[in-house]
């Protein structure tokens, strides 16, 4: 293994021009946490409209490329989505995205934002209701 | 740039004593660079764990047969010999306990919570404490009432010591540092600050986890009245900690674990005490762990403490000279290598500690990321977390030339 198998392009490109970065007036939805083994931290913005699709996402933060990179993918993949798509987003579709071997450790890095979704969509009203 | 010539420590000779530098990571020498978090074991400390499992595994203190008098006489030997290595008056004074923590909780318990500290009495911390040297005094302000009071640290990693003189009054019931940051490698004025906190008649307890292991301790001069350690810090196995008290406090704190081997008389519904140490030795204790701190303890004697601390200043010296030509790296903690011990916190650029550390993994080069259990140090200086190497006896001017080589690799992936 090298460097560059853990570091692919495509996730220093992610990390280093983050999509959809920063605040967004106007969310419906927003989430925090952190990885506290890291100090990785991942804040998420949700725009929902009436038909229950996620019109807008940003994400704020700080923390290891990984962490970072694999938030700014998860914009990428929730953009347009509905709610119950997104509550159905399970943690092989970000981790196919990163496609890179990670350890135990790591895994927690790659998964904070999936876990940050997952805390927006809990206070996402029931579309069902 | 040549290497210094001098070698303190035959560093080939003490390798070939671990065994764990026979193997390989991903096809690259191991460069273990993290012993601040725990060091290897030597086959010595390997082989004396395994003797006592397989050739005279007893409960010790109690059994009326040479299995038992043998493991008592080599538990009670480990006793002495660490008692020896930190200059105690006597194996009395040597408590043990599963590690660092327990012990500090010990003190923080028994001295402090169950103890004489009353509502209003102070307690002075620092800053760069270890967690485990911050929290257990949390319980004593949230049980007892105590006021907790930090000394704080200069941008270059020293303590404010004139901020300390202001902080003692006769309300300072108890003052409690380390000895050695883990993080930026600091070697504090212990035998000053304990010195002042006996002028104003607090006692004085010291976090010796990141330095027993690496220069030579005298309790006595130092002035300490508590000081905590770990074995497996100091070539020892994991699941052993020391605790040295004077017999003074040690009188004067309660037991954390009420139980076997620490009781003189059990009736129902009361029980008085063994004796110091014994009453702190509740239950069982880790008898293979004390009698393979015992051979940890020869090693390091063997070597010798004041070589082993001349070895890691050289170390710590090339690596300071080393680190500071590449550009875009940033250190932490002091740079006069005899006012720190071998431990270097850096970061790199914008490069997230993680992603150094592993970069740095794929060349099989161990070292640690994160707020190294110090959240109030790293809050101070305003760091998420940074990168540490820590340097011991097996680990020579390669392991450095290895360090800075993943360095410059970090550097051109965030390039």
């Amino acid at each position: 293994m090298a460097a560059s198998d853990l570091y692919q392009e495509h996730i220093l490109d992610h990390y280093k021009h983050p999509r959809n970065k920063g605040p967004l007036p106007g969310a419906s939805l927003n989430a925090k946490d952190s990885n506290p083994l890291c100090g990785d931290e991942v804040v998420l913005h949700l725009k929902v409209d009436g038909s229950q699709r996620i019109s807008e996402v940003r994400f704020e933060g700080q923390g290891c490329a990984i962490s970072q990179a694999s938030a700014s993918m998860l914009t990428t993949i929730v953009k347009g989505v509905t709610i119950p798509e997104a509550e159905a987003l399970e943690r092989d579709a970000i981790l196919k995205e990163l496609g890179i071997p990670l350890s135990a450790v790591r895994l927690k890095c790659a998964l904070l934002s999936l876990q940050v979704l997952k805390l927006a969509l809990r206070n996402a009203p029931d579309a069902r209701a | 740039m040549a290497k210094p010539a001098k070698v303190l420590l035959n560093v080939p000779a003490v390798k070939a004593d671990f065994p764990i530098f026979q193997r390989k990571i991903r096809d690259k020498r191991l460069v273990y660079l993290d012993s601040a978090a725990t060091s290897q074991k030597p086959r010595q400390v390997i082989d004396a764990t395994s003797d006592f499992y397989s050739r005279y595994n007893a409960n010790v203190h109690r059994a009326i047969y040479e299995l038992g008098e043998e493991a008592t006489r080599e538990f009670e030997g480990a006793r002495e010999k660490v008692a020896d290595f930190i200059r105690a008056k006597s194996p009395n004074e040597i408590v043990f306990t599963k590690s660092t923590t327990e012990s500090l909780n010990l003190v923080a318990y028994g001295y402090g919570v169950k103890g004489k500290i009353e509502k209003g009495d102070e307690i002075v911390g620092t800053v760069m404490e270890h967690h485990s040297n911050h929290v257990p005094w949390h319980f004593v302000k949230d049980h007892k009432g105590a006021v907790l009071k930090y000394v704080d640290v200069t941008d270059e990693g020293m303590l404010k010591m004139e901020q300390y003189d202001e902080l003692l009054s006769k309300r300072t019931k108890i003052v409690t540092v380390t000895l050695c940051s883990n993080v930026l490698g600091t070697i504090n004025p212990v035998k000053e600050i304990a010195k002042r906190a006996h002028e104003v008649g607090a006692v004085c307890v010291v976090d010796a986890a990141q330095a027993a292991p690496h220069m030579p301790i005298d309790v006595q001069s130092l002035g300490a009245d508590f000081l905590a350690f770990s074995g497996h810090k100091m070539l020892g196995p994991t699941g052993i900690g020391i605790l040295y008290g004077t017999a003074e406090v040690l009188e004067a704190t309660e037991p954390l674990l009420g139980g076997g081997e620490m009781i003189r008389e059990v009736h129902l519904g009361r029980a008085s005490w063994n004796d110091v140490p014994y009453k702190f030795e509740g239950g069982t204790p880790n008898i293979a762990g004390v009698i393979g701190l015992g051979a940890a303890v020869d090693y390091l004697t063997k070597l010798g403490m004041e070589a082993v601390r001349a070895h890691e200043m050289e170390v710590t010296q090339y690596a300071l000279d080393e680190i500071r030509r590449i550009k875009g790296v940033t250190i932490y903690g002091p740079k006069d290598v005899k006012r720190k011990a071998g431990v270097l916190a850096f970061t790199i650029g914008n490069a997230h500690p993680h992603d150094i550390a592993s970069i740095l993994d794929v060349d099989g080069i161990c070292i640690r990321s994160g707020h190294h259990c110090a959240q109030p140090l790293m809050e101070r200086y305003d760091l998420p977390a940074t990168a540490r190497a820590s340097f011991y006896v097996y680990n020579d001017l390669d392991d450095v030339d290895a360090l800075m080589a993943g360095i410059r690799k970090v550097q051109e992936v965030f390039a």
